[in-house]
């Protein structure tokens, strides 16, 4: 057995454990962190496949901002308790049974002798100057270029959806009114009164 | 020697998992957001190894923006998950059932 083959099946085994972990897990905060796990295995699956960009960009989005988000919100909102009083419902065999038909009828369609090393042959790996970002980056600003701009445009949109679902009004904030400012007349803010000056046979 | 089929079982097997803790989770919302990404990361799995065994770099491209993609999902689910834990108190699934579905 090659070292690459023990890699790949240490790297397999804890993405599955960590993954069943995660599900089977009743408290939500440990299937987080076993989600961690199963994210760290993945992305060193990835870096077998000589995918460095992305395995070290799902380390760094999903792991260090993602599921970090994850943690904050699972403690802000306290709900320990009540997710360790939780039970599975009935779906338990259902759920466990569609899945292992699943599982063996896509074993069946991708397994070896359609996607084989007969079928697909193995390609040679790159030598030590390759460069995996920089196929990435020519592909992605040249070919894919505009599908780059729909996608910082969807982040903008997904920022301001999410402030805009969070964000409570406090009828306490100092704003400024535009259409009011503009709207204002000079007789809405200074009134001229006429005074007529008291008595001057006073002072004489 | 590693085969692509090796790969594409492996996403497949996470993939059911995230696919089977969907339904059998009866916790809380935050873990049925959690196996969404479970599966998404098998997805993923899948392109990169058919990048890697084709030669082709344009499924990195997309498991790119699919990363793109889960991330506005996760901060927009995690508003929504916020939104009703405000409103509700809870977001167990038994107590979000409002729109009965």
């Amino acid at each position: 057995m090659e070292f690459e083959q023990i890699l790949f099946y240490v790297f397999s085994f804890w993405l599955i454990a960590s993954s069943l972990a995660m599900v089977f897990s009743r408290n939500t905060a440990f299937s987080a962190l076993f989600l961690i796990l199963s994210f760290f295995s993945a992305a060193s699956l990835w870096l077998l496949l000589e995918a460095e960009f992305l395995a070290i960009t799902l380390i760094l989005v999903y792991v260090g901002a993602v599921m970090v988000l994850f943690l904050f919100v699972i403690k802000m909102l306290d709900i320990e308790n009540s997710t360790l009083r939780a039970k599975f419902t009935g779906y338990l065999p259902v759920g466990i049974g569609v899945a292992i038909v699943v599982i063996a009828e896509m074993s069946l369609v991708l397994g070896s002798s359609q996607f084989g090393l007969g079928k697909v042959a193995n390609p040679i790996r790159h030598s030590s100057d390759y460069s995996n970002i920089t196929e990435l980056a020519m592909e992605l600003y040249t070919t894919y270029v505009y599908q780059f701009e729909l996608a910082a445009v969807l982040l903008l949109i997904a920022i301001i959806a999410a402030i805009t679902l969070i964000h409570r009004i406090d009828p306490r904030t100092k704003k400024q009114s535009i259409a009011e400012q503009v709207n204002t007349k000079a007789s809405d803010r200074v009134r001229l009164v006429s005074i007529s000056s008291p008595n001057k046979e006073d002072k004489k | 020697m590693i085969t692509l089929s090796d790969y594409l079982i492996l996403s497949a097997i996470v993939f059911c998992i995230g696919l089977a803790g969907i339904f059998i989770n009866r916790t809380n919302i935050i873990t049925l957001l959690m196996c969404v990404e479970l599966m998404l990361a098998a997805v993923n799995t899948n392109f990169i190894a058919f990048s890697y065994f084709l030669g082709d770099a344009t499924g990195q491209i997309f498991v790119f923006f699919v990363l793109t993609v889960a991330a506005a999902e996760v901060a927009i689910g995690l508003g929504i998950v916020t939104l009703v834990y405000r409103n509700k108190g809870s977001i167990n699934i038994d107590v979000t059932n409002s729109l009965r579905g």
